[in-house]
């Protein structure tokens, strides 16, 4: 078991014949993740890498003939809601889009169609899913990490990649690991992941690395106390970060009195969830 | 990006949102000129990005043109909040009977644009917000929709609104969603909106923020960019495709990685110690950045430590610590420079560093701690 991502995944990948598209899909089926199918506009009917994936112009015509249920998008910024929009209207059920920069009012656009649909979005400026040794969904590097009982929430990069390969140095393997993107509009939240991973028979801990920015931390606090039965370990970047500066990713600003990273971590510890100092220290505060 | 207000109200302008009359000057003649068509009573306010103006002397009333040129003097030039005041807005004199607080801007919580609403015009909304919450009406806007005539009512309702100002206001608050969904905004704020006395809504200021992600949409917009409103440092950050944020402290900070850098800043500050800067270097790390990098982080002389926080994971750490090698044939420094390389192949990454003038780090409580250390040395 794991979440939302696993070796029964066809995943599909918007944007494959870009750059950073190509490199990453060249990465994600050396790790053997079942890519069924690229989608760019203008390319139908191409192959890539070697005649191994066959490209389409549109989703719904990917999804009809390859049954693709899963969608990473590396398309440009400008690009980013109307490739969301596409996957959600071909009804792919798993949506994570890695792309960086997408303007707000466009995302907040696609929230709220998502709001009556099903597919589930991760992402945006995120790097993606890994479920070790069965699929990886975006870029996080997949030889950092091993199969095991530990689920990973995060809203950063290589933050995230720093605390499974502290996790791998201490033995510890990993059911699924989810970067959910460090944009302040964005699909599935710290909440809806911590959902999936008390439901989840493989996951015995979880990890969630949070950062300054809203009130994310705060609303899983209140989840965790009041439904959470496994233990859940925390580190919050941001500490020393300055009001009113936006440090590096678009959601990670303190505006006001509000998204301090003190505040995240009295709301996390009044619950008796452990908070790590520094990324290294979490393997330590695991108890399984 | 924020505007300047008399950007903003060209803005609003070109929206049919009505604003006083007024020019743009950058001299004191021009202030003098600009007076004499206003018919001599005028507020003369400086366009420097930040709040609290008024209070920093920013803003002054001129009953005749004598005074508006000796306040144009006073104020032009002058620093406000660190920033050079280089233009000021010079604008007809308004009597008020009423203000009123208006925006829209993009409300993290419901992941939506917020209208929020008061009867408490003209003050610092954010204390009202704190003594007076009651006092603030919000309404939710389905981004999809847009704006509901019924939510405009309500809100004219809830503000204790004269009904012979429904429709201007109605007009009004329509006119400025157009601005904020037509130009990208993520704040567009009227503050206040005033009820003159001859018994018209005005804005009498105006408050634009723009969305950074977006520009690519607004070329014109983005040409409006504020130069002193950003550190230089900052701007040269830019310019190099590296995220810097200046910090006070005298540890200089190279790292990958957004939320890395910050885990990178706290440990310091947890060991006592206090970063330069912010810095992500982005994914990678190719000599060219990492030595225009370095650069930018010595040009802050009261740099007395550098730390180098790197996690490879597809870049192999090894490939990154010949990156660091070849920068530092570029760069002669006498400063104590820590390298720690973690991930992917981190142990040959760390032998390529030994016996090189740079210190090599495999965790990062050990890396920050001998930075603390090394920045600490010399002081008494």
């Amino acid at each position: 078991m794991s979440i939302l991502v696993n070796k029964d995944t066809r995943l599909l990948v918007q944007g494959i014949t870009g750059n950073e598209g190509l490199f990453h899909t060249e990465q994600m089926l050396s790790y053997k993740t079942n890519i069924v199918a690229g989608v760019t506009p203008g390319k139908g009917g191409d192959w890539v890498l070697n005649g191994k994936i066959p490209v389409f112009d549109s989703v719904q015509s990917a999804v009809d003939v390859t049954g693709a249920n899963a969608s990473v998008i590396f398309v440009p910024a400008r690009f980013v809601g109307d490739a969301i929009f596409e996957a959600v209207d071909a009804e792919i059920p798993l949506v994570v889009c890695i792309t960086e920069g997408a303007p707000i009012q466009d995302m907040m656009r696609v929230k709220q169609y998502l709001s009556s649909r099903s597919t589930r979005l991760i992402g945006p400026n995120c790097p993606g899913l890994l479920t070790p040794g069965e699929a990886k969904v975006g870029i996080i590097p997949g030889n950092i990490a091993f199969s095991g009982n530990i689920g990973v929430i995060s809203r950063s990069g290589t933050l995230t990649y720093e605390v499974l390969y502290a996790l791998n140095q201490n033995g510890m393997g990993v059911s699924t690991c989810v970067g959910i993107g460090g944009d302040p509009v964005k699909g599935m939240n710290f909440v809806d992941c911590l959902e999936l991973f008390e439901a989840d028979a493989r996951t015995d801990a979880v990890v969630m690395i949070g950062e300054i920015g809203g009130n994310d931390e705060e609303i899983a606090a209140n989840y965790i106390s009041a439904n959470m039965t496994k233990p859940v370990v925390a580190f919050i970047a941001g500490i020393s970060a300055p009001p009113g500066k936006r440090m590096g990713h678009a959601g990670a600003l303190i505006e006001g009195n509000s998204g301090t990273a003190q505040s995240k971590i009295q709301a996390l510890q009044s619950i008796g969830v452990k908070i790590a100092r520094y990324p290294e220290e979490i393997p330590g505060l695991i108890t399984v | 990006m924020k505007l300047q207000e008399y950007q903003s109200k060209i803005l609003f302008t070109m929206y049919n949102i009505p604003v006083p009359n007024g020019r743009i000057a950058e001299s004191i003649g021009e202030v003098k000129q600009i007076s004499e068509e206003l018919g001599g009573r005028v507020v003369i306010k400086a366009q420097v990005l930040s709040g609290g103006r008024g209070k920093a002397g920013g803003v002054r009333i001129a009953k005749t043109i004598d005074e508006a040129e000796e306040y144009a003097n006073q104020i032009l030039g002058k620093e406000i909040y660190g920033m050079p005041v280089r233009k000021v807005l010079v604008d007809e004199m308004i009597s008020i009977d009423k203000e009123i607080y208006l925006s829209i801007a993009n409300d993290r919580n419901s992941q939506k644009p917020i209208l929020m609403a008061s009867s408490f015009g003209g003050m610092d909304i954010e204390e009202v917000s704190r003594s007076n919450p009651e006092k603030i009406v919000k309404r939710v806007i389905d981004p999809l929709l847009g704006l509901r005539d019924y939510q405009l009512r309500d809100v004219a309702i809830n503000i204790d609104l004269d009904r012979d100002y429904w429709q201007d206001f109605s007009t009004i608050i329509h006119q400025l969603w157009k601005v904020y969904v037509d130009c990208d905004a993520t704040l567009v704020e009227v503050n206040p909106l005033v009820i003159t006395s001859e018994k018209k809504l005005t804005a009498l200021d105006a408050k634009v923020v723009l969305d950074d992600n977006a520009m690519f949409r607004h070329p014109n917009l983005n040409d409006l960019r504020d130069k002193d409103a950003v550190p230089p440092s900052e701007t040269q950050g830019r310019k190099i495709g590296v995220s810097f944020i200046k910090m006070e402290g005298n540890i200089g900070c190279l790292v990958n990685g957004a939320g890395l850098a910050m885990a990178t800043m706290d440990i310091i500050k947890e060991l006592g110690g206090e970063a330069a800067n912010f810095l992500d270097i982005g994914g990678g790390a190719n000599a060219k950045k990492v030595e225009e990098s370095l650069r930018l982080i010595l040009s802050d002389e009261k740099v007395k430590a550098i730390l180098i926080n790197v996690f490879g994971g597809i870049t192999r750490c090894d490939e990154v610590a010949k990156g660091i090698l070849s920068a530092f044939k570029e760069i002669q420094t006498n400063i104590p420079i820590v390298v720690r390389l973690v991930g992917t192949n981190d142990k040959e990454g760390l032998r390529l560093l030994q016996d090189t003038e740079l210190i090599p780090a495999g965790s990062l409580l050990e890396a920050a701690t001998i930075a603390v250390g090394k920045a600490g040395e010399g002081k008494a």
